[in-house]
């Protein structure tokens, strides 16, 4: 286990979204998450993982130990059962089963060894995977306006609808503009029980930068990665408590008196010189 | 007692399920004992340690807010894991399309909290080593360097908690029920108790929990140490 994880990390991602709804409320009608006492818009976090877990079907479709545990849709990559079942992982040992079936899951999917799953039914309980990775509810830098948009259309679903000159009315919610900031962690100790390696988390900040591009609908608009900053730890534990370093980073408008409508619009500022000892800034994007 | 630790900890929100609202979850006013040894645990923790809370300070307002979010309804069968390992074409997917539920959750806004803690050593786990300084010290390096063995949290995963060690010469924020003389905040959960036991060569796992009734005086909660735990 050369590739295993020795560093703790800390991750800021700043993604933006243009006219577009990045996440809707179900309590809400769907309009864009919002916290009511500020008005800032929010993302929660499954929603990103769902992004991530999407861009991982998709760049590593196939691949052996990349197969996606909670996958949308109907599930095509049966072929990795086969290559599984030749492998021959075996478990009869009673006492064990826990810790092998608990192994078995994360080695074949990507989302189990990153962010873990519940094996919790059945006779007997096979606890839960913690997974290394965890994030957080992303907020944007800004409140946000949330603009309903009414929109028509010229089909009709019914043969009695049709007869009639009335065209159905739909509705959109979206976001002119909007700057999110997600948070996040990767625990080294947690990575090392589910075999998330360096392999791993290098795939994982690309799919990070790259999720949005594949996650394009009527709905999202124009949504995009806009900054990566990875706070890398000397140690295993860390260097220093998450909430100091992530208070270097800042995003701020440039013309505060006016609406943003533009990622330009904003400055997003880095205190390198705050960056306590050990611990290592890498900016991916 | 001697080896005693504040910690402070705080966070945008939190989410102390009440055993009794799970489907769509409602937080607890304030955090359980249970969540609290928890975000210990993520700091230092060993297999002799068993930390123990004594009490817990409510810095902020108690405030909720409601968050609807489509889940997955069913967990992983370990039975289905069991037969994949040994050859049977079953599906381990989810799909959380068919499979879906939105749920609600009362969450906590802006909490802060000091946990005031000790720990205990268990004797048959303890290697010669084990010292009650050694840890203490342990976690005091750990606690002031913002070090953690996995990042604790509130309650779920993804309201994470920050936390700072309170130096023992520190003076103690101050709480904004600091007048209010008592709050009953009813029974709340105190911990589970697990158990591994084999039993016909089988292994069994079962948990118990233990609940105590919660009273906030000037802001402060004592946790009932008679407890069996």
């Amino acid at each position: 286990m050369e590739n295993m994880l020795k560093n703790r990390y800390d991750f800021i991602l700043y993604y933006d979204v243009e006219n577009g709804n990045p996440n809707g409320d179900p309590d809400a009608g769907n309009m864009p998450r919002i916290d009511p006492q500020t008005g800032y818009g929010i993302v929660s976090d499954v929603c990103l993982k769902r992004k991530v877990r999407n861009y991982a079907l998709y760049a590593r479709e196939g691949q052996e130990g990349f197969d996606i545990y909670v996958s949308e849709g109907a599930v095509l990559n049966n072929k990795q059962r086969e290559a599984y079942e030749a492998t021959g992982l075996k478990t009869k040992d009673n006492k064990d089963d826990k810790l092998t079936a608990q192994a078995y899951m994360c080695q074949r999917f990507f989302d189990v060894r990153t962010f873990g799953a519940v094996m919790d039914t059945g006779d007997f309980k096979c606890g839960q995977v913690r997974g290394p990775v965890q994030l957080c509810f992303s907020k944007s830098a800004d409140r946000i306006f949330q603009q309903e948009v009414t929109i028509t259309r010229m089909a009709s679903t019914t043969e009695k609808e049709n007869a009639t000159e009335n065209r159905t009315m739909g509705r959109k919610y979206l976001v002119p503009y909007g700057l999110y900031r997600a948070e996040g962690f990767i625990s080294p100790k947690f990575a090392q029980k589910t075999g998330f390696d360096e392999n791993d988390l290098a795939f994982f900040f690309e799919a990070l930068q790259n999720m949005f591009e594949l996650d394009r609908s009527a709905s999202r608009g124009k949504m995009s990665a806009r900054k990566l900053i990875v706070f890398k730890h000397e140690s295993e534990l860390g260097n220093a408590p998450a909430a100091a370093l992530f208070d270097l980073v800042e995003a701020k408008l440039i013309n505060p008196g006016q609406p943003p409508r533009a990622y330009r619009e904003y400055e997003i500022t880095l205190d390198k010189a705050s960056v306590p000892e050990g611990v290592e800034v890498l900016e991916l994007l | 007692m001697g080896y005693g630790i504040t910690l402070h900890v705080k966070g945008e929100y939190a989410l102390f399920t009440r055993p009794e609202l799970k489907g769509e979850r409602v937080s607890y006013d304030v955090i359980t004992p249970s969540a609290a040894r928890g975000i210990l645990e993520a700091i230092l923790w060993r297999p002799p340690l068993k930390w123990v809370i004594d009490q817990i300070t409510v810095l902020n307002p108690i405030e909720f807010e409601p968050i609807r979010r489509n889940e997955v309804g069913s967990k992983i069968s370990p039975r289905n894991v069991s037969a994949a390992m040994a050859g049977t074409a079953v599906d381990l997917h989810q799909n959380p399309v068919e499979d879906r539920q939105q749920r609600a959750s009362l969450v906590l806004r802006n909490v802060e909290y000091l946990l005031d803690a000790h720990f205990t050593i268990l004797k048959d786990k303890a290697g010669e080593n084990d010292t009650p300084e050694k840890f203490y010290n342990m976690f005091l390096r750990r606690a002031r360097q913002g070090q953690c063995f996995h990042r604790p949290y509130l309650g779920c995963r993804e309201f994470a908690a920050h936390f700072r060690l309170m130096e023992e010469d520190e003076k103690r924020p101050v709480s904004y029920y600091a007048g209010e003389s008592e709050r009953d905040l009813g029974w709340m959960l105190q911990d589970l108790e697990y158990k591994q036991e084999t039993a016909n060569k089988k292994q069994l796992y079962s948990y118990t929990p233990y609940f105590f009734r919660a009273s906030m005086k000037h802001g402060i909660i004592q946790i009932p140490q008679e407890v069996k735990l």
